[in-house]
């Protein structure tokens, strides 16, 4: 376990730094190293400190949050598929997003956009915890999930639907694809705070989740608060989740398919799966936005595309091999 | 020292009565078999005694904050479905979750646990292999296991030898007999009335939305008992190796 920990861990910073090298602006690694830490007036130190520095740290937590959510979402819900955006907050945090740029409120100040969707998010927990916070089975939060989903991907369609600026519609489909480029430091402290609560939060319910392999009933017995432990569920997603989808939009695949991959290497075990998956998380979004850069640096490739890109074979691989025991 | 005390309980699911003013305790080493026809209500109960459901009235159990209770009881649900591929040694494992802040860090009276209770239901050899492919009764077993491996004074187990066969039956209700000799108890539901007044020292039998008998299995498996409740007539009789039970027909009513 240790050794798979330090492993990701390992990992993980040798693709943050990589991030930090890579980009448009051909620098030597040392001395890009070194500008990071340089006072901010040369144009080397603002390009590492306001451009790539943003970037590669939104990418670990953005990657992190997803992966941990994921496999928090999983493990509760006994079932491996599962992912973050199940419970519609993603998708809130969307239609606040879309509502934003449709109203030029993202226009109007650089920090409107995140606002309005932890706006949204916090909309559709409100939601999701009247419905199914309290009491009800696992099976009432998913439909809960689904049908607020439902409601903001319906809502989104309508602002595209109505609005009469195409520009505004081009702006909103390519936001809903995913990116981090052109975020800054102001993006990294928005969301740090929701990120780093929400993840102590859903970290902390690995002796829970453990329980829930045996079902609610012999988890309540076993010492658990199963109420309790959705409830914090709940919530600790929706602000990894809400803060993730509010700075970088909507990355598909990292949730899903992150927990799938690390399971076997942690012996299925829920609660040991969750600091993993949140390395796993990070080490695939650090890796897809490295990527986006690499492959195509003129295109403005988008980050969500290429995690569906990549995700979507890797998750049909993953079947292929367990067919067996799915069935 | 009573393990379980419950006094005018009274269960409703969907606002239909279930139980109405069940009152029963269990002492230290007792095997308790709960018996009664299939929607009699023997699930309700036990998850009313554990506090699981809402009830009204008291329940010993029900009234301890969930750490306590993990302490004072292990429950085996009904439901054998395991979520994840965990290995069997893992699984008897999670049992040692109410006493364990940190699961990853399994002390020395943990793994004692773990393998007496793996040892005990024929487990051993098991360790490694994935819980979601033993096969149904290999993975009641280690179900078992885990409650065993909880180390309390009361077992609670909603059909625990459903789906197992003769010998392993068998073999699990002699390691529930086994128990009462350390003063721990075992309350089960069982539907084998043979192997109820075989191994239980007591039965609890339930129909008509309450306690209909309680007591040594002679004074609860009565011609009449049987006839009113289970509609069945049955042979009872004392053999050399103990009480024989065997249904003979169905009454028409």
């Amino acid at each position: 376990m240790m050794r798979l920990i330090s492993l990701l861990a390992l990992l993980m910073l040798g693709l943050l730094t990589a991030s930090l090298l890579i980009g448009p602006a051909s620098i030597g690694p040392v001395e890009s190293l070194k500008a990071l830490l340089a006072p901010s007036d040369t144009p080397l130190a603002l390009v590492m400190q306001e451009i790539r520095l943003p970037r590669a740290i939104l990418a670990l937590m953005v990657g992190g949050s997803l992966g941990l959510a994921g496999a928090a979402m999983q493990g509760y819900l006994r079932n491996p598929l599962a992912e973050p955006g199940l419970l519609g907050i993603s998708g809130s945090a969307a239609l606040g997003a879309v509502l934003a740029i449709q109203s030029g409120l993202a226009a109007a100040f650089p920090l409107g956009l995140p606002l309005a969707a932890l706006g949204g998010a916090l909309i559709g927990v409100l939601l999701i915890t009247l419905l199914a916070g309290k009491q009800g089975g696992t099976l009432s939060l998913i439909l809960a999930g689904i049908a607020i989903s439902a409601l903001a991907s319906a809502m989104v369609s309508l602002v595209l639907n109505l609005s009469p600026n195409p520009f505004a519609t081009s702006e909103i489909v390519f936001w809903m694809m995913g990116s981090l480029a052109d975020r800054s430091m102001e993006h990294v402290w928005l969301a740090l705070p929701f990120v780093l609560i929400g993840a102590v939060m859903l970290l902390s319910l690995g002796r829970a989740l453990d329980a829930m392999t045996l079902g609610e009933d012999a988890a309540e017995a076993l010492g658990m608060h199963v109420a309790r432990v959705r409830r914090r569920l709940i919530i600790g997603a929706a602000l990894v989740v809400g803060a993730s989808t509010a700075v970088a939009g909507t990355i598909g695949f990292v949730g899903l398919v992150v927990p799938h991959l690390l399971r076997p290497f942690v012996g299925a075990m829920p609660g040991r799966l969750l600091p993993a998956s949140a390395l796993g998380g990070a080490i695939m979004v650090l890796l897809a936005d490295i990527l986006v850069r690499v492959i195509l640096p003129e295109a403005d490739l988008k980050l969500g595309v290429l995690t569906a890109l990549i995700g979507a074979p890797l998750f049909l691989h993953l079947i292929y091999q367990t067919r067996r025991t799915l069935a | 020292m009573s393990l379980l005390s419950v006094t005018q309980l009274s269960v409703s699911l969907g606002g239909r009565c279930v139980i109405r003013d069940a009152d029963l305790a269990i002492g230290p080493g007792e095997v308790v078999g709960l018996i009664g026809p299939n929607g009699a209500g023997k699930t309700t109960l036990m998850r009313a005694i554990l506090g699981l459901i809402s009830a009204s009235g008291d329940s010993s159990l029900a009234d301890l904050g969930e750490t306590d209770r993990a302490r004072a009881v292990a429950w085996m649900p009904q439901e054998r479905h395991v979520a994840w591929p965990i290995s069997v040694e893992a699984l008897v494992g999670l049992g040692r979750l109410a006493h364990n802040r940190w699961p990853q860090r399994l002390g020395q009276a943990d793994h004692e646990a773990i393998q007496q209770a793996m040892t005990r239901m024929g487990l051993a050899g098991f360790e490694q292999r994935p819980a979601t492919e033993l096969s149904a009764g290999e993975r009641t077993r280690a179900l078992i296991a885990r409650a065993l491996a909880q180390q309390t004074p009361l077992i609670m187990a909603d059909e625990p030898i459903a789906g197992l066969d003769p010998a392993h039956q068998m073999s699990t209700m002699q390691r529930f007999a086994e128990l009462t000799a350390d003063g721990r108890s075992v309350l089960l539901s069982i539907h084998d009335l043979g192997l109820a007044a075989r191994y239980c020292t007591r039965l609890i039998l339930i129909g008509e939305q309450r306690i209909v008998a309680d007591g040594r299995p002679a004074e609860v498996l009565t011609q009449d008992n049987l006839a009113r409740i289970f509609g069945i007539e049955a042979h009872l009789s004392d053999g050399p190796d103990g009480p024989i039970f065997q249904p003979l027909r169905v009454l028409a009513n």
